[in-house]
């Protein structure tokens, strides 16, 4: 009980001290209007919605909760009061939990932005909200997780937008969102295949367009290794480093 | 009984070392003092303690828990206020020591009472609701120091936390100390001031280059240094011929005069004065003053570690050589 009033209130701090600060809830209405916005002038003509919802939404997530917990840990470790929390009696596992909560919370909230503004748009029946909302919960945890493990291995806020981009920006263009993954390179799938976007963003396609490549029972298990793993790497890299 | 413990205690950052084979301990009840110039490993130590930074070597025990093993139930016994205020720029005071009391579990009812309390004890009720970005430097350690004892600690590591504050916030910090030290809070205190901790601390370790140079109390640490018993009494004007015939009616004593109404008597073992203030007596002499000489805890410091004084408190507050 001790440590969820602890939880609660590490989660509380940083949605009031970040998450819900103007800039950031205005990051997430401009994001998916301008990636739209985009596809629309690629198109020339006219963007289909609904195709364009699984990319809209993995990227919101991708974007959001890498640059938030990345700047705000990082924030946090230059100002030393990241310290206060490591000096409670929290268990560290317990700890990065309540941290990326925030995110992964931030996250999912963003996901729904384009699908609010999809609703307006085009017809959305026919959709697996459940496997959507599984999928937009996976994503948002392995991007938090990415953003904590580059917020490990910077000191400076600068540090960790450029450090962030470095993952970010391959990962649009390898995961299968633009570029189905069957018509990448052959010496670029492998690369496909390592990213855990990869999986979330076929996941979303198969609930909202039904043009997925693999099970969804394979990318739901594939995602769930990849968020356990990337936790384990993240406590391992918070101990050797921050803890040293 | 002791509530810190420290055994050979190593700390490397590759081939330098922070800490090298440390070993003291902590009574309960006590105000421990570090005195040591910047980077003697004062920092470490208490990061070590606390679990911010791993051992090398050695081993560490608070409260009988294990600082590797069972920090996670030493944090609750023990509060911390780290050399610079580390709490929340956005929150006010309120909502910082209300934040601060939730990381050790507390309901909600009980931590906004015990912040309520500690601003009013902390002089800081009026401010209370200013964010903390807005405070002085003297009230940010101020409510760093509330914030390291809202939990009810019963040890309190300060780290130098008078340094860079005005006179007023760093006298009423001293206050502050005594009065938690007198409900029974252990302190250590890391200090390089060294005023500081001849008036606080019931022990002190000198610390330099990582190593403990010398543990002991006030009057252990000073018996160190000054072998003789010196006691200087002061008298009228005039008194320079005295000197001849005071060394011999007193022939185990040295007798040194220390200006023109002032005599020095020193003695390898405890001096009775009766005899001597009969001499006085018997020359019309008043005596108006008799002081036992000390050194004081500068002169110990110096003589034992061969720091200059003057330059490790520039150093810390980052003025440079003079």
């Amino acid at each position: 009980m001790k440590s969820w009033i602890a939880f609660w209130n590490i989660l509380m701090k940083d949605m009031r001290n970040y998450y819900l600060k103007p800039p950031n809830i205005s990051w997430g209405l401009v994001f998916p209007v301008a990636w739209t916005l985009m596809f629309f002038l690629k198109s020339g003509t006219g963007v289909d919605v609904r195709e364009l919802l699984p990319g809209v939404m993995s990227l919101s997530i991708l974007f959001g909760t890498t640059s938030v917990l990345a700047v705000t840990m990082t924030f946090e470790r230059r100002s030393r009061s990241f310290e206060r929390l490591l000096l409670a009696p929290l268990d560290l596992n317990f700890l990065m939990l309540a941290k990326t909560s925030g995110a992964i919370l931030f996250g999912i909230v963003n996901a729904f932005v384009p699908v609010l503004f999809a609703s307006f748009l085009t017809n959305l029946s026919g959709i697996s909200w459940v496997s959507v909302l599984g999928a937009v919960f996976l994503i948002a945890v392995t991007s938090t997780l990415l953003g904590l493990f580059i917020a490990v291995s910077v000191k400076e806020i600068f540090e960790a937008q450029t450090f962030s981009n470095f993952f970010r920006f391959p990962m649009i263009f390898l995961c299968g969102l633009f570029i189905p993954v069957q018509a990448l390179p052959s010496f670029l799938k492998p690369l496909s295949y390592v990213l855990p976007l990869t999986y979330g963003a076929d996941i979303l396609k198969s609930s909202i367009n039904q043009n997925g490549h693999l099970g969804l029972l394979v990318n739901f298990l594939i995602l769930l290794g990849f968020s356990m793993g990337l936790f384990a790497l993240s406590i391992r890299n918070v101990k050797l480093k921050w803890i040293s | 009984m002791d509530i810190v413990a420290v055994e050979q205690l190593t700390k490397k950052y590759g081939d330098f070392t922070a800490l090298d084979r440390v070993s003291f301990s902590v009574r309960e009840g006590e105000i421990f003092g570090f005195l040591g110039p910047n980077g003697a490993g004062k920092t470490t130590t208490i990061n070590a303690l606390t679990g911010l930074v791993r051992l090398t070597s050695g081993s560490a025990r608070v409260a009988g828990f294990d600082c590797v093993r069972g920090i996670k139930k030493a944090q609750q016994v023990m509060g911390i206020v780290p050399d610079e205020s580390n709490l929340y720029e956005e929150f006010d005071g309120f909502q910082n020591l209300s934040f601060c009391a939730a990381l050790y579990g507390m309901p909600r009812e009980e931590r906004e009472k015990k912040a309520k309390d500690l601003l009013q004890q902390f002089g800081l009720a009026e401010a209370g609701k200013r964010p903390f970005r807005a405070y002085s430097k003297g009230m940010k350690r101020k409510l760093t120091v509330a914030a390291g004892i809202i939990h009810d600690p019963k040890i309190l590591f300060l780290d130098e936390p008078t340094t860079g504050i005005d006179v007023a916030s760093a006298r009423q910090i001293r206050q502050l100390i005594q009065n938690l030290n007198r409900k029974g809070t252990t302190i250590f205190l890391t200090t390089h001031y060294i005023e500081e901790a001849e008036r606080l601390c019931h022990r002190i370790a000198f610390i330099v280059r990582g190593r403990i140079v010398r543990i002991g109390s006030l009057d252990e640490l000073m018996h160190e240094v000054q072998q003789d018993n010196v006691i200087q009494l002061t008298l009228a004007d005039g008194i320079s011929d005295l000197k001849p015939s005071l060394q011999e009616s007193f022939p185990d004593v040295v007798v040194e005069m220390a200006g023109n109404k002032a005599i020095r008597l020193r003695s390898p073992k405890p001096m009775n004065l009766t005899p001597v203030m009969r001499f006085f007596e018997g020359k019309n002499l008043a005596v108006y003053e008799a002081r036992m000489m000390r050194p004081s805890l500068e002169e110990v410091f110096v003589k034992i570690t061969g720091i200059e004084l003057e330059k490790m408190k520039q150093e810390k507050e980052g003025k440079g050589k003079p």
